[in-house]
């Protein structure tokens, strides 16, 4: 089956195409079409995940690898070859799932959230396309390939945010994630001419082999690390490029989900643990992304403290929760960062959609100072939401709390001050159950403090709730620790892609059982401390105060996009009206008049010369000749 | 012999156009453009299939002087440069169907013209002919320009035609030097390379100059670019279809045919000066088209920001910058046909370049909307449009260049990349999104003769982009 992962993307291709080109005609049936497409490619998914787990030991003994899968030639000269080809392995095997899995989920909840919208065909086609340009750059055999994903999935989250593109405001965010992911794509761009350079080739298995074969130039493989890295902070909104992530909230409830779950943000995550061949003889690349993944981490979780947007709260859990999978790449900890994107999908998307449910049965409203007391109104949208809260805050036996465990007990055995950046990491984990339960409790506990009567969202709605539900509460047993008696499944299906080149930091996990069993007590404890303090704050909360001192700089964000905005875009068009002012029309295009000018004038004097005159024609004549013989003169002495 | 009629034709059609009836002369110029696209697509297969027809001709012309009628399609470049042309014409007189222009006879016949002397240009093996044909196709778009238009179009294009006219004799001056120098005074351009090539530097060095200014106001690079705004704004679109998709690209093209292999050692001493000029013109326009309100301002500096990279990208001195200069060359001609031709639509509709005019057309005008996205956005080379390919390759080729400052190089030409979404972007937003204002409350969608255009450009687009066979296969046989 794994020679026919071409139809993973096929479906949702052909999904885009049916409903594109049918959106007026097929009306309601188009949400169908394009579940049905992805429901198709999620089988397909799940037929070739079971072939790879019966395939790499057998490949790797023959000294082989992933699968390739070549369709055909993109780029072919003498001097460039890259196939549009595709890879198949176990890591890629997680991805599809996830996509295209979640991904189903997502496109049924759409059919009932966006029923009344008039762009409801469109809104499908974009979906199936924004899953196809997912797939695409995850299955890319080639970072060719993968960038043409990478910027498909830039374009489709720009189509989707500005989906409603009658309001300004949403279509500036549009325009903003477009081009802070294009600031990242540029890097990730000089990244690949750089590997082109000097191995003329951009396939994975190639370069894998290239580099580990070739004599280690620190200043080029850190280049090289760098350069993805910018690409990767910009796709998965970390520091600097992160202020589209929240703004991007401006699309409908379920692109949200897609863009903060199943695809997007995860990209940069897989981009750079499929480079790990390059990452792990990178170490001062691991460090960079090891604090830059430490700070979004904790600025993201104070910002999410002091929101009061249901979805902003829930977009910079997004950035932070993706700071910690960030920490994990920096420690060289791969499968704890995937483990942490699996079930990171699983409970944002259940947190997102969820939002969807409280914004569609409050009608629109999306602040939660004028939500409250939810619970009773809607129970199952409660009960999962609930679930998700308790996953992503790190409370055992729920998903999140085995995966972030993994990522912080590897930082903890990080050499170089890994003890203070688990403290620091800790320190965001507290704030992540905070600020999480504040959400909560604001949202569904206390009294009824808006408008109209909230009710249950139908079960479309709910079904993929109730599911998402189960997974974040289950989805942590697929890599439960040696340490409590499990065998970590995931890791042993990653092993065979990453195995290869463990570098100076992967697998330094030589803690005794007792530490590791004090540091996850510490963590529950930290989790629990968090829920508490959310609980004596908003278990009754009623109107909000205004937030002061260092809790409004909080809620301003850090006054990041004010400090951008005045430091780059505002000198930018000042720049640029001044050089058209200046430069353009009096300097350059004026040179070009004054020349014309002058020459104009010249002949107006010049013709005072055409006297016909005969006597002051010879004259001139005898002018001529004699400098044409000094000329010669000069020329022969000279030259 | 076919060859000759790819110049023939059109130019014997648009003498034909100029003495019929006002109510005939469109659709005689749609059948004209279309049987030099049909001849073009013959030599297009008897170049790919070697054997099946001549793509040469040679004609004594000049005898005394050594110079012949002698015109080739056999290279890449100028199949593509010849296919982009056969298909630009056809294409702009599809899409005038509901907008017809005064004068129609005059119109028609001097873009036919037009179409006539740029063909020479891109198949002129003579380097006397290739001058002729330099300026021929010159004369029909300066009428065009200055009949056709804003009402600054008279002093805009006299500016024009002076500013690329004294260019042009210095090149003539340059090539009549380079003649002096063949032992058998030919015209020949594998004459002129063969003496080229053995010219001492310091000479190169010089008439690199000469030969390069008069290709650079063409293109235009930074600083020589002042005149193209001005021109696209005034002149009217379908004219300007003709300079910006077409006559900027004699000016690569002249390059690549006519400077590079003839002055070599002149092309390599000037590399960092070019390349730095080309850049910086790539920066500066990105900058310009950021602050423009007009939008057909806006895609002049866009363009300039385009042609100066691939400007870099052949002084790169790099066979796959060279390769990718091609496809771009070809791809950016699609590609701003079509932007160009969806700003007429704009202008007939809604008549005002200005775009704070503009918004909201989203809801009214679905099918013009999704053209305007798709191109826009091949214009900033999303992948899997056809503009992706060629620049990925010309950035590639920047920065395996031999020049020291090649990182730098590509690092800033790559900002051009991030700017162009900034304004392109900012452009699709303030034209089609938004709530509809009074003045485009009635925007009528496209109509069928724009429609069946803006596929064929969208088909292009999007065939290109995601199978490029066609064009590796034109490129890599040799430029």
């Amino acid at each position: 089956m794994i020679q026919y992962v071409w139809l993973v993307p096929l479906f949702p291709l052909i999904g885009f195409l049916i409903t594109g080109l049918g959106r007026n005609t097929l009306g309601k049936s188009s949400g169908w079409i394009a579940s049905m497409a992805i429901l198709a490619s999620f089988i397909v998914s799940c037929i070739i995940f079971f072939d790879v787990q019966a395939l790499p030991e057998n490949v790797f003994e023959k000294g082989g690898g992933p699968v390739i899968v070549q369709l055909f030639d993109f780029i072919k000269t003498q001097s460039m070859q890259i196939g549009f080809d595709f890879q198949v392995d176990a890591l890629t095997s997680i991805f599809l799932l996830v996509i295209t899995g979640i991904g189903f989920l997502i496109h049924l909840y759409s059919i009932s959230y966006m029923g009344h919208d008039d762009g409801y065909g469109k809104f499908f086609s974009y979906l199936n396309l924004f899953i196809f340009s997912m797939l695409l750059l995850v299955l890319g055999a080639n970072y060719l390939i993968m960038f043409i994903g990478w910027e498909g999935v830039g374009l489709c989250s720009y189509l989707l945010i500005g989906f409603w593109y009658k309001n300004v405001a949403y279509t500036d965010a549009a325009k903003k994630a477009f081009i802070m992911n294009r600031i990242g794509d540029l890097g990730f761009l000089i990244g690949i001419f750089l590997i082109f350079s000097r191995y003329n080739t951009l396939d994975f298995k190639s370069l894998q082999f290239l580099i580990s074969h070739d004599t280690y130039d620190a200043t080029f493989i850190s280049s090289v690390a760098l350069c993805f890295f910018v690409g990767a902070t910009g796709k998965s909104a970390q520091l600097p490029l992160f202020t589209w992530l929240p703004d991007a909230m401006a699309g409908p409830t379920p692109v949200s989900a897609l863009i903060h779950a199943a695809t997007m943000v995860t990209a940069g995550i897989y981009m750079i643990t499929r480079s790990h061949f390059i990452y792990s003889i990178a170490p001062y690349a691991q460090h960079v992304i090891l604090i830059i993944g430490l700070a979004t981490a904790l600025i993201a979780a104070t910002i999410a403290t002091q929101q009061n947007d249901i979805k902003k709260v829930l977009a910079y859990s997004t950035v932070s929760q993706l700071g910690f999978m960030f920490m994990a790449l920096g420690v060289g900890a791969y499968t704890a960062a995937i483990f942490h994107v699996v079930t990171h999908a699983f409970f944002k998307a259940l947190l997102f959609l969820g939002s969807g449910s409280v914004i569609h049965a409050v009608d629109g409203e999306q602040d939660i100072r004028h939500m409250g007391g939810l619970k009773k109104y809607m129970k199952t949208t409660y009960a999962t939401f609930l679930i998700g809260c308790i996953a992503i805050a790190g409370i055992p036996p729920l998903s999140g709390f085995f995966s972030k465990d993994e990522i912080m007990m590897h930082v903890f055995t990080y050499p170089i001050y890994g003890n203070i950046f688990w403290v620091l990491g800790m320190l965001a984990a507290l704030m992540t159950a905070y600020y999480m339960f504040r959400l909560l409790f604001i949202t569904f506990h206390g009294e009824y403090r808006g408008k109209g009567h909230p009710h249950e969202s139908p079960a479309l709605m709910t079904i993929p709730l109730i599911v998402l539900a189960i997974f974040s509460a289950l989805g942590g047993l697929i890599g439960i620790p040696e340490v409590l008696g499990g065998h970590h499944a995931l890791h042993e299906f990653l092993s065979p892609v990453l195995l290869k080149s463990t570098g100076m930091n992967a697998n330094v996990n030589h803690l005794s059982h007792e530490s590791e069993y004090i540091l996850m007590g510490v963590a529950v404890l930290i989790a629990v401390i968090g829920i508490l303090i959310a609980w004596f704050g908003y278990k009754k909360y009623n109107a909000a105060a205004e937030a002061k001192g260092i809790a409004s700089f909080f809620e301003q964000k850090w006054y990041f996009d004010e400090a951008y905005d005045n430091i780059i875009v505002k000198p930018l068009y000042h720049i640029s009206s001044f050089s058209e002012k200046v430069i353009e029309k009096s300097g350059l295009d004026g040179i070009v008049n004054g020349i014309g000018k002058m020459i104009q004038l010249g002949s107006t004097r010049l013709r005072l010369l055409q006297s016909g005159l005969v006597g002051f024609y010879l004259f001139l004549i005898v002018i001529g000749i004699v400098l044409l013989f000094a000329l010669q003169l000069l020329y022969n002495k000279f030259l | 012999m076919l060859i000759v009629l790819l110049i023939l034709v059109p130019f014997l059609a648009g003498l034909a156009a100029m003495a019929m009836p006002s109510s005939k002369v469109h659709i005689h110029a749609i059948g004209a453009s279309v049987l030099t696209l049909v001849l073009g697509s013959v030599c297009y297969y008897y170049f790919t299939h070697p054997g099946m027809g001549e793509t040469t001709f040679s004609y004594p012309w000049i005898e005394k002087l050594g110079a012949s009628f002698s015109v080739a399609m056999d290279d890449g470049l100028t199949v593509l440069m010849v296919m982009l042309t056969a298909l630009a014409f056809p294409l702009i007189f599809i899409s005038l169907l509901n907008k017809i222009p005064d004068r129609p006879s005059t119109f028609f016949g001097l873009m036919l013209m037009a179409q006539a002397g740029l063909m020479g240009v891109f198949l002129a093996k003579d380097a006397l002919l290739f001058y002729l044909f330099w300026e021929v196709a010159l004369i029909p778009v300066y009428f065009l320009s200055s009949m056709y238009g804003g009402p600054r179009r008279i002093p805009v294009t006299f500016k024009f035609f002076v500013y690329t006219f004294v260019g042009s004799l210095i090149m003539l001056v340059s090539m009549i030097y380079i003649y002096q120098q063949t032992p058998i005074h030919s015209f020949s351009w594998s004459s002129f390379v063969s003496v080229g090539q053995s010219l001492p530097s310091n000479q190169q060095n010089w008439l690199f100059w000469m030969m390069f200014v008069a290709f650079a106001i063409k293109m235009p690079v930074f600083p020589f670019h002042t005149w193209q705004p001005d021109a696209y704004e005034q002149s009217a679109t379908p004219v300007t279809i003709v300079l910006s998709a077409l006559m900027v690209k004699m000016g690569l093209f002249a390059v690549v045919r006519w400077l590079l292999p003839v002055i070599p050692l002149g092309s390599m001493h000037w590399m960092n000066i070019v390349m730095l000029l080309s850049i910086i013109g790539v920066v500066y326009a990105s900058f310009m088209a950021l602050v423009q309100t007009n939008i057909k301002r806006l895609i002049a500096y866009s363009s300039i920001a385009h042609i100066g990279l691939m400007c870099a990208a052949i002084f790169s001195h790099q066979i796959i910058g060279m390769q990718g200069v091609a496809i771009q060359m070809f791809n950016h001609g699609i590609n701003i046909l079509g932007l160009w031709i969806l700003v007429s639509i704009i202008e007939h509709r809604l008549n005002t370049q200005d775009m704070r005019e503009m918004g909201g057309v989203a809801k009214i005008a679905p099918a013009f909307t999704i053209a305007l996205v798709l191109i826009s956005l091949a214009n900033i080379a999303l992948p899997l449009t056809n503009g992706f390919i060629g620049e990925f390759m010309m950035f590639n080729g920047l920065f395996n260049s031999v020049s020291p400052y090649r990182t730098v190089f590509t690092v800033v030409a790559g900002l051009g990349i991030i700017l162009a979404a900034v304004y392109t972007l900012g452009m699709i937003q303030k034209v089609a999104y938004g709530e509809l204002k009074t003045s485009t409350s009635s925007f009528k969608d496209l109509s069928k003769n724009e429609w069946v255009v803006l596929i064929i450009v969208m088909f292009i687009i999007l065939w290109l982009g995601f199978y490029p066979s066609v064009l590796m296969k034109l490129v890599d046989v040799n430029l």
